[in-house]
């Protein structure tokens, strides 16, 4: 431990080396955060400089306001089956990718290669993939299930989402299971081989049970971005057709800064971060107990 | 028989895996073909090659998004808030580490658990408050809330790495009569190279492409940033695709020219700050 002489010279190196950091995590995470929790309970419109005290009013609201509930039921369906798919696929491309085949390189960077690009620009090249190019073959081929745009009709907009989704974080999860892959020791794995094991045993047996803190970094990161998505919602589907793919986060967006109730959008804001925070929090803790030692 | 059998079956694998990888690139190919197209010929067949390649789009969206001053205020935004966060995470992680006490204990653990805290959790509170202070409209204050926001976890990054540097080298910078500032700088900054890298990916990707905090920072025109201007630029566009298209290829170009160059360190990035 490096200490020093001096209450000064000690407070000062302090301010120098966390000053900053701090100054900055305090003033935009903490305070607003607080700041936060008690504006739940006014009933501030984002004009008037003043609010007034409402006491509980904004969580009764929050619990009537079923186009909240509406949309974070259909946000979890979509958390839900994004984070299955998504993982499913990463899984399988990174297992492809890492053995031994030639180009590999090329495919790994190919898989990346949407998540260079922000979800704003994503919804917009696939929005005019579902408009046009989908529609277009559809109906040079015949198929009715592209003869018409998926975004038009609610239950294939909602689809559109999930499969723009899985495109983009597949190949983000991907990465972090190879990095897992690669930490799968050879020398169990050799003499499983000489054992015996067939690919597909080892596979179940030794690289799936190893390969649980990849699982659980993926899940979590997938958990939180379905939760919180926001920008390919807007750009791909702008929550429609008649509002029918409205995700939870932009929802709290509207309800604060468009229909100007900012204290009901806040407690909606925090209502949404304490199920997030449960669920994720949950996940870690069960699935930490599956982990195993090589 | 054996060898022919799974020579086939490694083709019959390896074809698959092309085509997977053309699913995942298609969309970008199909976007860059179409940009050269006039709206017409995008509509009637927008799988067709372009019949002459003409800029035209490309000269009525870089005209029309800003594009000049959009790429400059993303690319300003970009890195200023990245080496920020590298420099002032680098020293909080390494005080930390090397003043185990209670208090800093306690604040890490702060940092690490707010990590949970979802932007939408803060992003009502944060206008307002940075709004009475007439704090909004203004690139700084965009790039000092990437600084708030980005912290917690390029701290928790760099603390793991610092743990397993050995104390030795700095306490001989010290008593060599280097100050702390000076070792810092001198010693140990230059060891956490790697760990920098890796931040500053994880942080690339995500400032550079963020869209909800500076389109709420960031009022007006001048002040927008790429996706920003992608966003405004397709809301009032929405009818001739050429245009359009060519403005997402100039939003993905300069991604793509950096990605060509830098791949490795990317992924490796990713990579590293998953393991974390």
């Amino acid at each position: 431990m490096l200490t020093e002489k001096g209450l000064w010279t000690r407070l000062r190196t302090r301010l120098i080396f966390t000053g900053p950091t701090l100054f900055a995590f305090a003033t935009v995470m903490i305070i607003p955060f607080l700041y936060g929790i008690y504006l739940t309970f006014t009933n501030w419109d984002g004009i008037a400089i003043d609010q007034n005290f409402v006491g509980w009013d904004n969580y009764i609201g929050v619990f009537k306001d079923t186009v909240f509930w509406k949309s974070f039921g259909m946000t979890l369906e979509y958390v839900f089956i994004t984070v299955v798919l998504t993982n499913a696929v990463a899984f399988l491309l990174a297992y492809a990718v890492t053995r031994g085949m030639k180009a590999q390189g090329w495919f790994r960077a190919g898989f990346f290669l949407p998540n260079l690009v922000g979800g704003i620009v994503l919804g917009f090249i696939w929005q005019f993939i579902f408009n046009q190019v989908l529609v277009f073959a559809g109906q040079k081929m015949n198929l009715t299930l592209f003869s018409t745009s998926w975004l038009a009709d609610p239950d294939k907009a909602f689809w559109a989402l999930i499969v723009v989704t899985v495109w983009q974080y597949a190949g983000y999860m991907m990465v972090i299971y190879i990095a897992g892959l690669m930490n799968v020791p050879k020398d169990v794995m050799e003499a499983a081989s000489i054992d015996g094991a067939s690919n597909r045993k080892m596979l179940a047996r030794i690289v799936l049970p190893l390969m649980v803190p990849s699982f659980i970094v993926c899940i979590f990161l997938s958990l939180q971005r379905g939760f919180m998505v926001y920008d390919l919602n807007v750009s791909l589907t702008s929550g429609g057709p008649f509002k029918s793919t409205e995700m939870v986060s932009m929802h709290v967006y509207e309800q604060a800064f468009l229909a100007r109730d900012y204290g009901l959008g806040q407690a909606e804001a925090f209502v949404l971060f304490i199920l997030v925070a449960a669920i994720t929090l949950l996940q870690v803790y069960f699935s930490k107990k599956l982990e195993v030692e090589a | 028989m054996m060898a022919g059998q799974s020579r086939i079956l490694n083709w019959i694998k390896f074809s698959a895996l092309i085509v997977v990888m053309i699913l995942f690139v298609f969309p970008f190919v199909l976007l860059i073909v179409n940009s050269f197209k006039a709206n017409q010929a995008i509509t009637s067949d927008p799988l067709g090659l372009p019949n002459s390649v003409q800029f035209d789009n490309y000269v009525n969206a870089f005209d029309k998004m800003g594009y000049v001053s959009a790429f400059s205020n993303s690319l300003l935004i970009t890195i200023a808030g990245v080496l920020l966060i590298a420099l002032f995470a680098a020293m909080t992680a390494h005080y930390f580490v090397r003043h185990n006490s209670k208090v800093n204990q306690y604040l890490f653990f702060l940092m690490v658990a707010a990590m949970i805290i979802p932007f939408q959790a803060i992003m009502i509170p944060l206008v307002k408050i940075y709004g009475s202070l007439s704090l909004l409209d203004n690139k700084w204050s965009l790039i000092y809330m990437y600084i708030g926001f980005g912290s917690p976890l390029a701290v928790f990054i760099y603390h793991g790495f610092i743990k397993s540097i050995p104390l030795e080298l700095e306490e001989a910078a010290l008593m060599d009569g280097c100050g702390r500032v000076q070792t810092f700088f001198r010693i140990v900054l230059p060891v956490l190279l790697p760990t920098t890298v890796t931040i500053s990916v994880l942080n690339v990707l995500w400032i550079w492409n963020d869209f909800l905090l500076p389109s709420l920072v960031l009022t007006s025109s001048e002040q927008r940033t790429l996706p920003l201007s992608t966003f405004y630029f397709y809301g009032t566009y929405t009818v001739d695709y050429g245009p359009l298209m060519a403005g997402l290829v100039l939003t993905l170009l300069p991604v793509l020219i950096v990605y060509l160059f830098a791949q490795k360190y990317i992924i490796q990035g990713v990579m590293q700050g998953a393991i974390k």
